[in-house]
């Protein structure tokens, strides 16, 4: 009985959910674009957009319907001849580096390349004076 | 026994205490937008309900600063933030309201409901405004100077304790 009770309770909380959905889905949220160059270049650049809502997953992979409408403008723009890097530099603008999942050597993030190259430097540093030392 | 010994056990206690210290701290999901500053981009949307009428960028260029609030009639918070709308309206606050992926006879049932403190409502069937501010999500509400200009972004439902800041950011864009 309870677990009826929690699985309207559920429903009922998901019916918001549901009327977002009521919505057709933007044109190209779906649609491929006809000329395969661009649909692949629209797709190479989706695999590496953040779905805003969802956050783990990219606007290629995700059903949420702001992704899909994020695939509807990434395909008109690209359609409309708009360079793809073009396009993330658009997004970019408005949510920052968290919409770009291509790693981007920047102020912010120049530690994270530098620090795995420092850290084999010192191992290998390591690792040369330990063999010297046994040797002799 | 060297000292040096313990250098490695240190940095690794060093490290779980980083990782523990970052663990307890509050998460922040919210995406603030890069258009603040920004002029509003270019957009001219039809009304979203009957009796409504819609927004372009045009309306907010008239050297009144405004609140754009962008809303859904199937959005939960947007229901908890309805009576705050309220307050600033009747403070004399003129409030544009785009809803998102929104049927007019929705729009008109939560307006009914919850309460019109819109002078404006407009449909944004595609993100497309909503996308072109930055913004990630409902409800999230921008006050607009009146040249057009984006000034402030607040993300998630208004509470009581927020309207205070809007007002105050309202008379900064005058």
């Amino acid at each position: 009985m309870s677990r009826f009770v929690l699985c309207l309770l559920a429903l009922s909380l998901a019916l918001p959910l549901a009327a977002q959905n009521s919505m057709p889905p933007a044109p190209f949220a779906y649609r491929q674009l006809d000329e395969p160059a661009q649909e692949a270049a629209a797709q190479d650049l989706m695999e590496t957009l953040r779905c805003l809502k969802c956050q783990s997953q990219s606007i290629a992979d995700s059903d949420a319907p702001m992704a899909g409408d994020m695939r509807h403008q990434v395909r008109i723009r690209i359609a409309a001849g708009e360079d793809p890097e073009a396009v993330r530099a658009w997004l970019v603008q408005r949510y920052g580096d968290y919409v770009s999942y291509r790693p981007e050597v920047s102020a912010v993030t120049w530690p994270l390349f530098a620090i795995p190259a420092l850290l084999v430097l010192i191992a290998a540093a390591v690792l040369a004076g330990r063999l010297r030392r046994r040797q002799s | 026994m060297s000292w040096r010994v313990w250098l490695p056990l240190f940095l690794f206690a060093g490290f779980l205490g980083l990782a523990a210290y970052q663990l307890t701290q509050p998460k922040d999901d919210f995406v603030g937008s890069g258009m603040i500053g920004e002029a509003l981009p270019y957009f001219d949307l039809p009304a979203a309900t009957e009796g409504a009428s819609g927004a372009a960028t045009t309306d907010f260029k008239d050297g009144t600063p405004r609140l754009l609030n962008i809303w859904a009639s199937w959005c939960l918070p947007c229901i908890a933030e309805a009576p705050q709308l309220e307050r600033l309206k009747e403070a004399g606050v003129p409030i544009v309201g785009i809803a998102i992926r929104d049927r007019p006879e929705d729009v008109a049932r939560f307006l009914a409901q919850h309460g019109n403190p819109y002078t404006r409502i407009a449909r944004d069937d595609l993100s497309e405004v909503q996308l072109a501010i930055g913004s990630s999500g409902v409800p999230e509400t921008f006050v607009i100077d009146g040249r057009g200009i984006i000034r402030y972004q607040h993300l998630g439902d208004i509470r009581e304790s927020d309207v205070p800041t809007l007002l105050a950011e309202l008379e900064k864009a005058r």
